[in-house]
């Protein structure tokens, strides 16, 4: 693990000018986040996780403090595709197929046919799509449109996925399904993951650090350590260490919420 | 087997009833041909009322009610304008059949069957369109409404026959040259405008004020400026077709590639996509049911141009040309045989963008399957 950051954002803020008033969802974010790690940024709603996933990625500039991502801009990691971005919503363009879909960002990229037949052929079977290629988006469930655009943002093969609560509109069975799918992706490639929740157990169960992060103005109230070995079935979430870990965060966000009462 | 009453055919058989006592239909004589008719008519009524109703029963009410109608039709001739109310009845009850007839291929009014298969879904607007000509032709020749007020569809039919050549003519001036030439290069036009409009927002800024502005000219206004312009043949006909169609599609296609979402223009972002490349990937295709309508709505735009536009000094031949000049000579017939050419085509231009566009935006949800 190399020692520079992969992110690295220092007394970060963003100010959105609105018709009433300016609207501070970012105020002096300070966090690196380094090669291999899995973050969650959770909190109530409104606190800024989706604005600071949006300003690693470049779709946001922020108002002041600064920000590398691979040592670059934002800009710069935008242009070079350093990551693949996971939206809430799965954002499938209905007039392709699912295969069409997945093979989106490389024909972006122009990448060859051939090398991009195998990259979509590969990620559909990793998210268990196969068979539902030729199928329009329109004819999946729900989850399998979500499982469907985590291969399209894995096609792209970037070392760093950034997910703004990839899971949140689909139910509690397959969500822990798609829990355990993620987290033996990540262990698999090593990919450095940012990912953004409401989900206290979700957060836990997939983390090797939680971000607390609380409102008004949107700030970090708590960094929490969370490392519960590689190998975490489901059931590790009955365990003490998974309940003590949940309730820290839980304490964490119940203090940053407090504050405003 | 049982009787199944349903109100159309009830009132059939009262209104068959109420013409055999008011017998006879017209001036003229025809006792036994008025008698067959209404025969045939009860036979189809009672048919009506049968259930279930069989396909064989259907076709069999079907076929009689409408073998009525036209020995109905046929029964006026030598006596236009002699129509009693015998005949009306009559004419009221082989019409409640034809509805009859749709109800029940329709589904009845059941709910929540699969609709009309595809051949249904053409018969019964075929059926719709037979009676309002059954019912122009009964009600235009029983009462002896003037030749130049409304010739009977029959009349024109004959004229269209007679006068394929001229028809054939006027079509090729009109439609394949006027028509459409204008409607691609002012659609073709104002879509490439629209892209650069998307590119350069100043252009749109400038361009829909004026476009507003052009599509309140009125065509009786162009249409004698472009005569000046471009000469009497067709290009000064297509010259307005060009004005007209022109800023419908600039619109259309500018509100359209507004119309795809945030987050998957923001996704195109994160790959780094180029302008034209979220434009051909993402924007265009999600304009897609805008520029159709566009184009639909110019369809229609394009034969009003052209034909309003040939009023305005033509050579010798053209649909409006034919319908101004055959207006000053009382030659109703031949007008309406141009109106119903202007029809068929409208509709045919019309239906063949639809069909266009359900099979290039089969994945829009009103086409979904
Ligand atoms: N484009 C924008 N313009 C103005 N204000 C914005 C904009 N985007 C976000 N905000 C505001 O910034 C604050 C943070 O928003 P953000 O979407 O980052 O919250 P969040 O933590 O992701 O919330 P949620 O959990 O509901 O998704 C909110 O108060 C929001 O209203
Ligand atoms: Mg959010």
């Amino acid at each position: 693990m190399s020692e520079k950051p992969v992110i690295s954002a220092s007394g970060l803020s963003l100010v959105f000018a609105t018709h009433d008033g300016p609207v501070h969802a970012l105020s002096n974010i300070n966090l690196d986040i380094h090669e291999g790690e899995f973050v969650s940024l959770i909190g109530p709603s409104g606190c800024g996780k989706t604005t600071l996933l949006r300003v690693i990625a470049d779709l946001e500039q922020p108002t002041a403090g600064t920000i590398t991502v691979n040592g670059m801009t934002p800009h710069q990691a935008r242009e070079r595709r350093a990551y693949g971005y996971v939206f809430q919503q799965a954002a499938l363009f209905p007039w392709r197929t699912i295969a069409a879909n997945v093979g989106l960002p490389l024909e972006v990229m122009g990448l060859d046919k051939a090398e991009a037949q195998r990259r979509v052929k590969e990620n559909i079977a990793l998210v268990n799509l196969a068979g539902f290629e030729k199928k329009h988006p329109w004819q999946l469930s729900g989850g399998m449109q979500q499982r469907a655009s985590i291969a399209r943002a894995l096609a792209v093969e970037p070392a760093m996925l950034l997910m703004d609560e990839p899971f949140g509109a689909l139910d509690e069975i397959v969500r822990d399904h798609l829990n355990e799918q993620l987290l033996k992706l990540w262990a698999k490639t090593k990919k450095t993951v940012v990912f953004v929740t409401h989900s206290i157990p979700e957060a836990v169960f997939l983390s090797t650090r939680i971000v607390v992060m609380s409102p008004r103005p949107g700030r970090i109230h708590e960094i929490i350590d969370c490392n519960l070995g590689a190998d975490r079935p489901l059931e590790i979430r009955e365990t003490l260490e998974f309940q003590r870990i949940a309730q820290q965060v839980r304490d964490g966000l119940r203090a940053g919420h407090s504050y405003d009462d | 087997m049982r009787i199944a009453p349903n109100w159309q055919a009830l009132t059939a058989l009262v209104l068959i009833a109420a013409a055999l006592a008011g017998l006879p239909f017209t001036a003229a004589p025809g006792a036994v041909l008025a008698l067959l008719i209404l025969w045939l008519l009860a036979l189809a009524a009672l048919a009506a009322l049968i259930a279930p109703a069989t396909s064989g029963l259907v076709a069999t009410f079907g076929v009689l009610s409408h073998a009525a109608v036209f020995l109905l039709l046929a029964s006026l001739a030598g006596a236009e304008g002699t129509a009693r109310p015998s005949f009306y009845a009559a004419l009221a009850a082989a019409w409640l059949l034809g509805w009859r007839l749709v109800t029940v291929l329709s589904g009845d009014g059941r709910r929540g069957s699969t609709g009309p298969g595809w051949g249904l879904g053409l018969v019964i607007p075929a059926l719709f369109g037979l009676w309002i000509l059954i019912l122009w032709e009964a009600v235009v020749r029983g009462a002896g409404i003037p030749f130049v007020l409304l010739p009977p569809p029959s009349a024109i039919g004959h004229k269209i026959m007679a006068s394929l050549p001229i028809l054939a003519a006027d079509f090729h001036q009109t439609v394949l040259k006027a028509v459409l030439f204008g409607f691609v290069v002012g659609s073709l036009a104002g879509f490439l405008t629209a892209l650069l409009a998307d590119r350069y927002r100043f252009l749109a800024r400038g361009l829909l004020p004026i476009g507003n502005m052009v599509s309140a000219l009125p065509i009786i206004g162009i249409a004698p400026i472009m005569v000046i312009w471009f000469g009497f043949d067709w290009p000064s006909k297509a010259a307005v077709v060009i004005v007209m169609t022109f800023f419908p599609m600039l619109v259309n296609t500018l509100e359209g590639l507004r119309a795809s979402g945030a987050m998957e223009r923001d996704l195109m972002r994160t790959y780094a996509a180029s302008h034209w490349q979220s434009l051909f990937m993402l924007r265009l295709p999600a304009a897609m049911p805008f520029i159709f309508n566009g184009l639909k709505i110019n369809s229609t735009l394009a034969m009003i141009g052209a034909i309003v536009a040939e009023f305005f000094g033509t050579p010798i031949v053209g649909m409006g040309f034919r319908i101004s000049t055959e207006v000053g000579r009382m030659n109703l017939d031949m007008v309406w045989a141009e109106i119903a050419l202007a029809a068929v085509v409208g509709s045919l231009f019309y239906g063949v963008l639809a069909l266009i566009e359900r099979i290039t935006t089969h994945w829009h949800p009103s086409y979904r399957r």
